[in-house]
């Protein structure tokens, strides 16, 4: 019987632990701007409810006990480093609030202070989403560094510098200012893509490590949604990520063949995921701008459409991406726009698109080599679609999609 | 900087190698290489012969030990290296986890050590 309810406590203290880390960490350093001594606070409160929570029962508020515990436990390492004279008034603050305040059930949410704090122009761009995925979801390193293909080591150290940067820089707990909003805004959705591309890219990987991330990508979109309703960019980013997720049981055939989009079978989507998409995506078009994420989420909307009418809008597509290049060109959205342009007026056109650009920043980038030999290939320019094919098998990083290319190259 | 790939193979990918010229595996191989060249990060690199042609030898007491076989006696074993010139760790990275070997086997990722300790070295 104990055994039972000890396992049941630590099955409330781990669901209760990710609800709140991003909440309680958020709110720990939005005074003190020192996410790492938060998050050493909210591990050793953890701590404290594992040892008494079985003990004593999970209390009423496990959040508001988590939070009292967590002060408890910074008061006492900022007391440590009592040297530092700057800590002498948030030690005052932080002893009033636990004065006034032991069972507090009600604090601000500062998750969406934390999240602009992380992806701050004056923090390294490339640590803007592992940022997030630790300070606001509460991953660990070693789980981040594998996502992002980086020693564990270096991650942690990397994050360690991050954080310093957010404690010593004087980067600003604050919603940024109407002027600079949109700007702000779209490197925390940028960041937020990264994570679910991170997750996409490697979903076919053996462990569960890419497809956990997209899912905590789109968990971030809702919280950060929830956090400013009504914002279309992030509408448009969430219906972008649930556009993709719901064609996940369908990218890969029963014996773990690559199966590309034009050809997976529709009936394998998921609708409620595309029905969910697609509200996200209307209420979005609603406010007349349409930005990045919603333009990549119509791209998304229009291959959907062949589970209701069979065939795809390749026009409509071209177009999407012409807007998309227009906001700024990159050679993601050239390559698509390539794509989609052959689909639509045939391949040379699009073969035309992919021969401007510049050869030697595709060099490394390999959706660009699997449409250009594709084309190549209706074209009937045997050897040159070799050698594409060649260069789009290099650069593949999965087993899966690096046999589909060997098989389509013939 | 420069970057060595050490790739390690298991038995089974080993025994691919006698596979004909148009074998997938070979292949995924060969259009590795081109894209390294491709993107003009490749320095050098060599495929090593199967571990069993491999002899050991070591210096003890004044005496030769000779051994039959690989230095290490490990499931996954040496099967060749390539020299990469890429602008950091990131970027060694990211093209160990698009070579074939690390779908199978492994692949180690190691600096090369800084020019002027290599000319002390050599003399």
């Amino acid at each position: 019987m104990n055994g039972i309810k000890r396992e049941d406590t630590h099955r409330t203290i781990e669901r209760v632990a990710r609800e709140s880390y991003g909440r309680l960490v958020a709110y720990l350093s939005a005074h003190t701007h020192d996410v790492a001594a938060a998050e050493d606070a909210f591990g050793n409160a953890l701590v404290s409810a594992l040892a008494s929570w079985p003990r004593d029962g999970v209390p009423e508020n496990p959040e508001a006990w988590l939070l009292t515990a967590a002060r408890h436990s910074l008061i006492d390492v900022i007391r440590h480093q009592r040297v530092v004279l700057e800590s002498e008034p948030t030690l005052v603050l932080l002893k009033e609030n636990v004065a006034e305040a032991p069972l507090l059930t009600e604090f601000p949410d500062e998750r969406l202070k934390l999240l602009f704090v992380c992806a701050h122009p004056a923090i390294d761009p490339a640590m803007h989403t592992p940022l997030m995925l630790q300070t606001v979801l509460g991953l660990d390193a070693a789980r981040i560094a594998q996502a992002f293909l980086i020693a564990p080591k270096t991650m942690g150290q990397r994050l360690f510098r991050a954080k310093t940067k957010i404690r010593s820089g004087g980067i600003p707990f604050e919603i940024p200012q109407e002027r600079d909003l949109p700007e702000r805004l779209e490197a925390v959705l940028e960041a937020i893509y990264a994570a679910f591309g991170i997750g996409w890219d490697d979903m076919d990987g053996a462990d569960q490590r890419g497809r956990d991330l997209a899912e905590e990508a789109i968990w971030l979109a809702r919280v950060l949604l929830q956090l400013m309703p009504g914002e279309a960019e992030i509408q448009g980013l969430l219906a972008l990520m649930l556009h993709c997720e719901a064609r996940r049981p369908a990218r890969r055939a029963p014996d773990g063949r690559y199966v590309p989009l034009s050809a997976q079978d529709p009936k394998q989507w998921s609708l409620p995921l595309i029905e969910e998409a697609e509200r996200h995506l209307a209420e979005a078009f609603k406010h007349g701008r349409a930005g990045r994420f919603q333009l990549e989420a119509a791209i998304q909307s229009a291959h959907a459409e062949r589970a209701r009418t069979g065939r795809i809008d390749w026009k409509a597509i071209a177009w999407f991406y012409e807007q998309l290049n227009r906001l700024a060109p990159t050679i993601g959205r050239r390559t698509g726009y390539a794509a989609a342009l052959a689909e639509a007026n045939g391949a040379e056109q699009g073969l035309a698109v992919l021969d401007a650009i510049d050869q030697d920043a595709v060099s490394n980038y390999q959706p660009y080599w699997a449409v250009r030999a594709h084309l190549l290939q209706l074209l009937s320019k045997g050897p040159e679609a070799q050698h594409a094919y060649d260069r789009a098998i290099g650069l593949a990083e999965d087993p899966a999609l690096r046999e589909f290319l060997i098989q389509k190259r013939g | 900087m420069q970057f060595a790939l050490m790739i390690y193979h298991t038995p089974e990918e080993f025994a691919m190698r006698t596979k004909d010229y148009d074998d997938p595996h070979l292949g995924a191989w060969r259009a590795y290489y081109k894209a390294l060249v491709g993107a003009r990060v490749y320095v050098g690199g060599e495929a090593l012969e199967v571990p069993e042609t491999g002899t050991t030898v070591r210096l003890r007491e004044g005496k030769h030990r000779v051994q039959d076989g690989p230095y290490a006696d490990t499931k996954e074993q040496l099967a060749g290296f390539i020299i990469l010139e890429v602008p950091s760790v990131d970027a060694a990275l990211e093209w160990a986890a698009r070579c074939p070997g690390a779908s199978i086997g492994a692949v180690e990722v190691r600096p090369l050590a800084p020019e002027a300790k290599r000319r002390g070295f050599t003399g």
